[in-house]
């Protein structure tokens, strides 16, 4: 291996301004229940966070909470004690996190994290979130509201489909008039979506400007960054302004020809969530490679917008209903996620496929190994696939990882020293 | 021909491949198409109502060994997927002209869609069925989604739905119900003259035969079961839940029973008995199935009802069965079988119903370890 690569410790506005934004986001949270605030809990997976805005409902995602509690290596306690009551080590962990931060006393009625007063249930492809807001309306109290949105099955949403899901929608709209107290005001919803548009232009042009080479930012380890204010945080005007913000960073960075690392030696495409409770080390690991992530699928679990798909104000429900439906990775088919990698692979010009299959998560992972079967056997492109957890510290088995991370990368140091001679 | 050489003959079926089904039932009805339907529910009316005939795709059980799918699938993902598979590549599906999946939980999504690229050229379906039990919008809904279903058989076979044939598919799987509900309610009363063993041979062999065909062979093992010479013996009442996905081995529930349980109540093969009562009505047939499945459906961990507690459908069985325990049974991996084992463990225990887990495989072919649980767990009830 040539000279060894390194991070250009490069943290920028946007990482300290999603922090801002996030931090202030639970700090409302946390004032909510003394405020007397009428909160909901929503799952990120092609979520309708404008419409519980525009019902004046302060939204809260249980799986920022389990992601965040990883992060801090606080999750394993948290697992352990689900699993005292009765959670099999073959659940996902994101749920049991959650559930054992309640039995820990973290979460719940004069916390720091109040439960929600409504629950809704965003059926959005990942039949987890059912069993997960079930359990969460059971130990809450809350109200659950099971939005049912029809998987992706058709070439395109049927009419049918988004009637089904616009009338729901209308029905959440009354539930939430019913608990705030509040008439519903279409028009608001309009200037909500209208802010959401502008930050998803603001987050797909972040993500087509790692087309550059170098890419300015890492697309799967940096854009955490930018998931909080893409999919909590839409439909404020500060995540709008947080977007334009970005843009004009990374153009900055585009127009200097600075990357993340201090050299980009292999582009890479990275698939699958990320392991949480090992996020730097894993990061390390592509880092010593010089491999830069220039898309990943995990950026687009909330929705795919660097693709033109747009909220339309003039449209409010029916569009609500539409990226629900289909601009979105989870409530898509694996086989319709090859499409997404493959186009990523092509138009980013990456090198390589990084597949990270975890345990929790079988919307993602199950089938993996097919999907590695196509990208090297029918497409020829390199691909790694390893294996551990986004929540459960448990199944991340350092040195395996890094001796398969490595032995791949060699092998593409060779291939690519073999086509320059 | 007395119930236990049919049951025998049963035994016999549903350990042949689904290839060999299809092949004897296309050489009597030559054109004829089949289309095989992944647990939970699936519309068999539609299927039935369309000319095909409907079976169960069960996945590989103890006959297949995995040399393609594991390869595609994690070790951390249940069997019955990968199996399923397996069979595809194996050639065991051949003759089945189509497959159809729903939502259910996350690995049967993804397997639809993986099959589906493996094996284009079989025709392959995926439902999504509602999660909303209460919303105005629901019932129409499902009824375009079973219309979109008789589309595809249309596009695909030139095989039309009409009215009138779903109406009479809808009797016809009625009255097959009927029957299974006979078969249950009989071995709530009497289980001493029905094990599990044989009631859950006979179900799945119906999920092999033309509905009018399992109908009749219902209605004379019925009357030969209720006449059976049987003395009651002093078992365990329980009711089995979590195992209505892979398919238990028949060697666990032979132990389950030799162990001294009485099966009272169960969730195998829930899918082909998924309604309380008839679906009934007049009107669109669409509609009528769809508003069945909504407002008749039996609990299931696979759907959501907002109207009820996940423990409260699993009480009423122990109620229903006189039960005095249960066994939860779900597959190692199963996702949603898993989960509801929580909540409903807490309600029965807030019930005071007494409990055990017993995970399982549909490969396993050990079973002396769960055999001295369970030993264990009925003589301490027994002789508490
Ligand atoms: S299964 Fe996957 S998408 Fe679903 S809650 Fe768990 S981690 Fe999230
Ligand atoms: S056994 Fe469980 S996890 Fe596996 S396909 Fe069936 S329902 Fe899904």
């Amino acid at each position: 291996m040539a000279g060894a690569v390194t991070e250009r410790a490069y943290q920028g506005r946007v990482h300290e301004e999603s922090r801002r934004l996030m931090t202030a986001w639970m700090g409302e949270l946390g004032r909510a229940e003394a405020e007397k605030r009428v909160t909901g809990a929503i799952m990120i997976s092609g979520n309708c966070v404008e419409l519980l805005r525009a019902c004046h409902v302060l939204p809260m995602f249980p799986e920022v909470t389990a992601l965040q509690n990883a992060i801090r290596h606080k999750s394993l306690p948290l697992i352990l004690k689900a699993e005292q009551v009765g959670y099999s080590s073959d659940n996902c962990a994101y749920v049991k996190a959650d559930v054992g931060l309640v039995l820990e006393g973290g979460f719940g009625p004069g916390k720091a994290l109040p439960f929600p007063n409504v629950i809704v249930c965003n059926y959005v492809g990942c039949n987890v979130y059912v069993k997960w807001f079930e359990h969460l309306a059971d130990i809450s109290g809350g109200k659950l509201f099971m939005l049912d949105v029809p998987f992706a099955r058709t070439d395109a949403p049927s009419a049918d489909d988004i009637r089904y899901v616009v009338r729901q929608l209308e029905e959440l709209i009354q539930l939430c008039e019913s608990m705030t107290g509040r008439r519903f005001d279409i028009d608001e919803l309009r200037e909500v979506l209208a802010l959401s548009a502008r930050a998803q232009d603001g987050y797909a042009r972040c993500k087509h400007l790692t087309k550059h080479h170098p890419a300015p930012f890492d697309s799967y380890f940096d854009s955490i960054n930018m998931m909080g204010p893409i999919n909590v945080l839409r439909g404020t005007p500060e995540a709008a302004a947080f977007f334009d913000a970005a843009v004009a960073e990374f153009e900055g960075l585009v127009a200097r020809r600075l990357g993340p690392l201090s050299e980009e030696r292999f582009r890479t495409v990275i698939e699958g969530p990320p392991p949480y409770p090992f996020y730097k080390s894993f990061r390390n690991l592509f880092t010593k490679w010089g491999a830069v992530a220039v898309q990943s699928t995990y950026s687009t679990v909330g929705g795919i917008w660097e693709f033109g798909f747009r909220h339309d104000p003039r449209r409010p429900l029916e569009s609500i209903a539409e990226q629900m439906l289909r601009e979105n990775l989870t409530n898509r088919s694996i086989v319709a996620r090859y499409a997404q990698i493959r186009r990523y692979v092509e138009d980013w010009q990456a090198d390589a496929l990084v597949i990270h299959s975890i345990k929790s998560c079988r919307l993602f992972s199950a089938g993996q190994g097919d999907m590695r079967e196509y990208f090297i056997k029918d497409l020829g492109v390199p691909t790694l696939l390893v294996e551990s957890d986004l929540e459960d510290p448990r199944y991340y088995a350092e040195a395996q990882i890094r001796n398969r991370v490595d032995a791949f990368f060699e092998a593409l140091e060779h291939k690519k020293l073999v086509a320059t001679r | 021909m007395t119930p236990e050489i049919l049951v025998a003959q049963y035994r016999d079926l549903i350990a042949e491949p689904l290839s060999a089904v299809v092949e004897r039932w296309k050489r009597d009805h030559p054109g004829g198409r089949a289309i095989a339907s992944y647990p939970v529910w699936a519309p068999n009316e539609v299927i039935h109502a369309a000319g095909m005939l409907p079976l169960s795709l069960l996945g590989g059980g103890t006959s297949v060994e995995l040399t393609h799918a594991d390869a595609r699938f994690q070790s951390f993902v249940c069997s019955i997927a990968k199996s399923t598979l397996e069979l595809g590549f194996q050639g065991r599906l051949a003759g089945v002209d189509g497959l159809v999946f729903s939502n259910i939980c996350d690995v049967a999504r993804n397997l639809g869609s993986i099959y589906k690229r493996n094996f284009p050229d079989t025709f392959v379906e995926y439902l999504h069925l509602p999660q909303n039990s209460t919303s105005a919008s629901v019932v129409p809904y499902l009824a375009s989604e079973l219309r979109r279903l008789a589309a595809g058989f249309a596009a695909a076979f030139d095989l039309k739905v009409t009215e009138s044939a779903l109406a009479e598919a809808i009797d016809a799987y009625d009255a097959l119900r009927a029957r299974i509900r006979a078969l249950y309610a009989l071995r709530i009363a009497e289980p001493q003259k029905l094990a599990t063993t044989e009631l859950y041979t006979i179900l799945r062999a119906a999920t092999l035969l033309p509905v009018g065909e399992a109908t009749a062979a219902l209605d004379t093992l019925l009357a030969a079961f209720a006449a059976r010479d049987a003395r009651p013996r002093d078992r365990l009442r329980v009711v089995v839940e979590g195992a209505f996905c892979e398919q238990p081995p028949l060697g666990l529930l032979e132990v389950l029973e030799e162990a001294g349980c009485y099966v009272v109540e169960d969730d195998l093969l829930l899918g082909w008995r998924w309604f309380t009562a008839d679906v009934g009505g007049d009107g669109d047939p669409f509609e009528r199935l769809a508003w069945a499945y909504v407002n008749r459906a039996v609990p299931s961990s696979t759907r959501h009802e907002s109207r009820e507690h996940r423990s409260v459908g699993l009480i009423e069985k122990v109620r229903r069965g006189r039960a005095d325990a249960v066994v939860f049974m779900p597959a190692k991996f199963c996702e949603p079988a898993l989960f509801d084992y929580v909540l409903m463990k807490q309600g029965l225990e807030r019930a005071g119903v007494p409990h055990m887990l017993v995970e399982f495989e549909e490969k396993m072919w050990t079973f002396e370890r769960t055999r001295n649980e369970i030993e264990t767990f009925v003589e301490s009830m027994l002789f508490d």
